[in-house]
């Protein structure tokens, strides 16, 4: 068991709030990613959860039990951090198997509990050896492995891939959503990656300046965000937000279209528009066209378009994926 | 940047690199020859440097006229004693200040190294009567008190130090693996910080062995240490360089051994955070 409930809890430091009012409801065996752009609180609120900080009010509970003042050692989670944070001085073996140590558990359990673990994690060949001797694709499973060992209520991951290269980051991202499921064991995920976010979660946390601004499935965030903030945030390249005459003309203070949600065509009807700059992605096509009482709009095309620069094209957003937003920036009902 | 080095040129810094070496050895290589001279020759001008009648007399004079094993044994029980208490408190103290840092920890710091910056002179009379009223004048365990306290705002120091630079996080994911802070300090904080604690341990019997203020007020005999034993040879009866001398070398011998063999750690000690 392992669901996890935050009851407005806030984290002040000094005069600074970095975590203004957060309330959250956290199902057992679910994968949520928090997400949001630096300095959104993200890792303080995993770290609240982790105990590592105190809250300045509000609570927290884990499996109904109020967990507030109850120090990381007692909580029953497990972390994974940015850094690994391996015991330098312990082998493989004695990093993953500290956690066990510490909870008293006999040796001969542990030993089998260690290779288990190694064996899920492929680091069999590797128990011997110190963190030093490894590569960060290994450290970072050696971390998992620690965290994993303690069948714990939740593992909590502060942007463990971050330190990964481009394509092991990838390998590693599908390792742990299919480790995750294997195991169902709540897991709570900090990354800035919005793919990372998409891809592995169930719910996504999205914070920006230390408050929610929307918890939802990544495809609800996709198709309905709540706001102006989520609504940039979350998809590649970013969302078109287009003011003025345009969004009156819909009844909105702003509207939205997704550049794949544009077809672009060299005629017909839509807005025309010149193309400043085209990047070629070769599955993709990203054109930036500038409109005329618009902006810069962009829009995604399949890869094999043959437009080039300073062509004037017609955009056509598809008008059932208009996104609208009050003077607040709150989404409108369709 | 690099830069040319010729021959020449390292000979000669090699050379002034000897030279200066051999000035700061100078006193005591005097003093260990000095320590095999009669009291005729020590007194001699213009002194002899090497020819002269070699004699271990005097070592002999001080092993009978003092008891040097006692005094031996009291040096290696209170700076060992004194040392092993002032780390038990200093490295939970510095572990607090290093990853628990307040507003007000860097105030903390210094002021207890301000308290080195008195003369210890200063205090001597208040702590003199205490020490009378406690009985604790000439006692093994008022020597180590006075010299644990003394030396702990420069342990405390060193070991923060050594503790900065150690990833909060690793402690951390300790306490995320169900360590209690006993158990974080001893299996992962200490392990890790082995090198810096070695090297604050061997500096601080090196200063406690070497103490000679209080351990010269507060001790006469039984509990007096080497310091005491060298005092005793600057008497009232006068000046026996020789033996003096030989008292000084059989004194210095122990932690002389001690930091050669642990050169390397101390080195590392004293310049430690001046260069990463």
């Amino acid at each position: 068991m392992g669901s996890i409930t935050l009851e407005n809890v806030r984290k002040s430091f000094g005069s600074a709030d970095i975590i203004q009012g957060a309330s959250l409801e956290i199902e057992d065996g679910s994968f949520v990613v928090f997400v949001g752009p630096s300095g959104c609180g993200k890792t303080t609120l995993l770290r609240l959860i982790a105990g590592l900080e105190d809250v300045t009010s509000g609570q927290i509970r884990i499996d109904g039990a109020d967990v507030t003042d109850v120090p990381p050692a007692k909580r029953g989670l497990s972390m994974v951090f940015q850094s690994y944070a391996l015991y330098p001085h312990m082998s493989v073996r004695g990093n993953i198997a500290f956690g066990l140590k510490m909870a008293g558990m006999p040796k001969g359990e542990i030993d089998r509990k260690v290779e288990g673990a190694a064996s899920i994690l492929n680091l069999t060949p590797y128990l011997e050896r110190k963190p030093r001797d490894l590569s960060g694709g290994q450290r970072q499973r050696v971390a998992i492995g620690r965290a994993i060992v303690r069948e714990p209520k939740a593992f909590l991951f502060d942007e463990p891939l971050s330190n990964l290269d481009a394509a092991l980051r990838v390998q590693m991202r599908q390792e742990v959503t299919r480790l995750q499921k294997q195991l169902a064991t709540t897991a709570v995920y900090v990354t800035h990656d919005q793919v990372e976010a998409m891809t592995m979660a169930d719910r996504i946390v999205v914070l920006n300046a230390g408050r929610i601004e929307q918890y939802g499935s990544p495809l609800e965030l996709y198709e309905h965000p709540a706001n102006l903030f989520v609504a940039g945030f979350i998809g590649s390249p970013k969302m078109n937000l287009i003011g003025r005459e345009v969004a009156g003309q819909f009844g909105a203070a702003t509207i939205g279209v997704r550049p794949e949600h544009i077809t672009v065509a060299r005629d017909g009807e839509g807005w025309e528009g010149t193309v400043g700059v085209a990047e070629h992605l070769g599955s993709d096509t990203f054109i930036y066209v500038d409109v005329p009482q618009v902006g810069t709009l962009t829009a995604r095309t399949v890869g094999e378009l043959g437009i080039r620069v300073g062509e004037r094209v017609r955009l056509r957003p598809d008008q059932r994926r208009i996104h609208r937003f009050d003077t607040e920036g709150r989404a409108l009902a369709a | 940047m690099a830069r040319k080095v010729t021959g020449a040129k390292t000979a000669i810094w090699t050379a002034a690199a000897w030279l200066v070496g051999f000035i700061i050895f100078f006193p005591i290589l005097w003093m260990m020859l000095t320590s095999f001279k009669t009291e005729l020759d020590a007194f001699s001008t213009p002194p002899s440097f090497l020819f002269f009648h070699w004699t271990t007399e005097n070592y002999a004079t001080v092993q009978e006229r003092s008891d040097y094993t006692l005094h031996a044994m009291n040096s290696i029980i209170t700076a060992g004693g004194s040392t092993l208490i002032a780390m038990a408190i200093a490295i939970p103290a510095a572990w607090a200040m290093a990853f628990a840092p307040t507003k007000r920890t860097k105030d903390i710091l210094l002021w207890m190294l301000s308290t080195k910056m008195m003369p210890a002179v200063g205090v001597l009379v208040p702590i003199y009567l205490i020490y009378r009223d406690f009985g604790l004048l000439d006692t093994r365990i008022g020597l180590i008190v006075v010299l644990c306290l003394g030396n702990l705002p420069i342990v405390i120091w060193m070991l923060f130090t050594y503790f900065k630079e150690i990833p909060k996080d690793i402690l951390e994911a300790a306490r995320m693996d169900g360590a209690t802070i006993t158990k974080e300090l001893l299996f992962v904080l200490t392990p890790m910080a082995l090198p810096g604690i070695a090297s604050t341990l061997l500096l601080n019997v090196i200063l406690a062995w070497n103490e000679a203020f209080w351990t010269l007020n507060l001790s006469t005999s039984a509990a007096a240490p080497l310091t005491t034993f060298i005092a005793s040879y600057s008497s009232p009866e006068g000046l026996f360089w020789a033996k003096l001398s030989a008292a000084s070398t059989l004194a210095i011998a122990p932690i002389l051994i001690l930091g050669w063999f642990s050169q390397k750690q101390l080195v590392r000690g004293l310049t430690f955070g001046a260069v990463k």
